[in-house]
């Protein structure tokens, strides 16, 4: 197995670094391109980037953007955020995405996964699910989807889906700890790796996901003070969770 | 020292355009045969499924290209398919015939949640790298393993790598560099 992975998430609306509590009240917290910079030179394992207006907005993500966060790491980059179409997708590496992260547009026409997968593989394929009390929600948490978290993740996975990652809306920016009965849930549906979102507020809620989840997400808890990523490493590391070594 | 990086379908070719421009090399995307046979350094880096991709090189006389390089003797680096691609044949997508430049087969992953993404350490040096696969290779040519899969294999001129060394961070920059380092 894989060491476990560590994936500082951006948020990004209108070009800057957000985040709310459970999907709401966003506020600026940095410029997207200092920030992933700074996270892959503090040893990120991969970095993922969400344009959260991208569907409510009816567009794909902003691809300069992504080129210029894409530029300065040499480490694997997720983009999400509109994809509705492969032809989005293949944008989206192009401009040096790793892997695209779909959600609502997956949700409305399941075959979009597959399609993907055909087209990219597995590997450069991530579902995102966004849960509430184990129901799916799409268009960034505002929608119900009538679908249980485990069986859309299943689905996925049997449409090629390379990776699952599962966002607890419940726990999304309350650093209350992980949402672990949903995600073991979800780890046990699927046989692809699965990153844990939605929640993080200590080490030891880091390590509680990564004891069901092959890779957690990390916002709120590193975003005011993004030298709180290396100190989370070694707090990590003291709680005896395997990671690379960065230098 | 100029590096020619095939591109032949959809998938970032970019970084690893800009991990071998951060070495100070002219690193440039083509799917132009002559450039690749030219090349200082010719890599194939990993896009799409081994079907799709045997068809894009295909398409653009890449392999002939390769292959070409590789009777040549000169300096070719495979990346996580492209090492797959390099063999006699992949089981993916129903079975593909491969260029032939490594003998032996890329097979499914039968362990562990697959795709197999994240760090690993590579053996013998211990150091770790970035897989992201569902396929590895089956070879005489390996000369490195990571839990026990084909980590790294070599042939002549060629050198295939199941990682990512472009996603690799400063190992992957270490990595890159002694390749340049060898050309």
């Amino acid at each position: 197995m894989p060491l476990p992975r560590l994936i500082p998430c951006l948020d990004v609306a209108d070009g800057r670094v957000v985040k709310g509590v459970r999907f709401q009240r966003l506020r600026d917290v940095g410029d997207p391109v200092e920030l992933g910079s700074a996270y892959s030179d503090a040893g990120a394992d991969e970095l993922v980037y969400l344009d959260v207006r991208a569907t409510i907005d009816g567009r794909s993500a902003l691809l300069a953007l992504v080129s210029r966060i894409a530029d300065e790491l040499a480490i694997p980059f997720t983009v999400g955020g509109g994809v509705r179409s492969v032809a989005d997708a293949e944008a989206l590496l192009g401009a040096g995405a790793d892997k695209v992260s779909v959600n609502s547009a997956a949700l409305e026409r399941p075959e979009l996964v597959s399609e993907l997968a055909a087209r990219l593989g597995s590997q450069a394929v991530v579902v995102a699910v966004d849960a509430t009390l184990g129901e799916v929600r799409s268009r960034a948490g505002s929608a119900p989807t009538g679908r249980r978290a485990v069986d859309w993740a299943r689905e996925a996975e049997e449409r090629g889906a390379g990776e699952i990652l599962l966002t607890s809306i419940d726990a999304d920016g309350t650093r209350d700890g992980y949402d672990l009965e949903l995600t073991q849930a979800v780890s046990d549906a699927v046989s692809v790796p699965v990153i844990a979102s939605g929640g993080a507020g200590s080490a030891a809620h880091v390590a509680d996901a990564l004891g069901v989840a092959q890779a957690a997400l990390l916002a709120s808890i590193l975003h005011e003070d993004p030298t709180r990523f290396e100190t989370l490493r070694s707090e990590l590391r003291e709680l005896g969770i395997p990671l690379r070594d960065a230098a | 020292m100029n590096v020619a990086v095939c591109t032949y379908g959809a998938g970032n070719v970019r970084s690893v355009v800009a991990a071998f421009s951060r070495l100070g090399a002219s690193a440039f995307v083509t799917a132009n045969p002559t450039d690749v046979v030219g090349a200082d350094l010719a890599v194939l880096p990993g896009v799409g499924s081994a079907a799709s991709a045997m068809a894009g090189l295909g398409e653009r006389g890449l392999d002939d290209a390769l292959r070409e390089r590789v009777a040549e003797g000169r300096a070719t680096l495979g990346i996580c398919l492209g090492l797959q691609l390099a063999l006699d044949e992949s089981e993916e997508d129903g079975g593909v015939a491969g260029l032939g430049i490594l003998s032996g087969s890329a097979r499914r992953l039968a362990d562990g949640r697959v795709p197999r993404i994240g760090w690993a350490a590579v053996e013998p040096s211990g150091e770790a790298f970035y897989f992201a696969h569902s396929y590895a290779a089956e070879t005489p040519a390996a000369t490195a393993r990571s839990e026990g899969l084909v980590a790294i294999a070599e042939a002549g001129s060629f050198l295939g790598v199941q990682f990512h060394p472009e996603k690799s961070g400063a190992a992957g920059g270490r990595f890159l560099a002694g390749c340049l380092s060898r050309v």
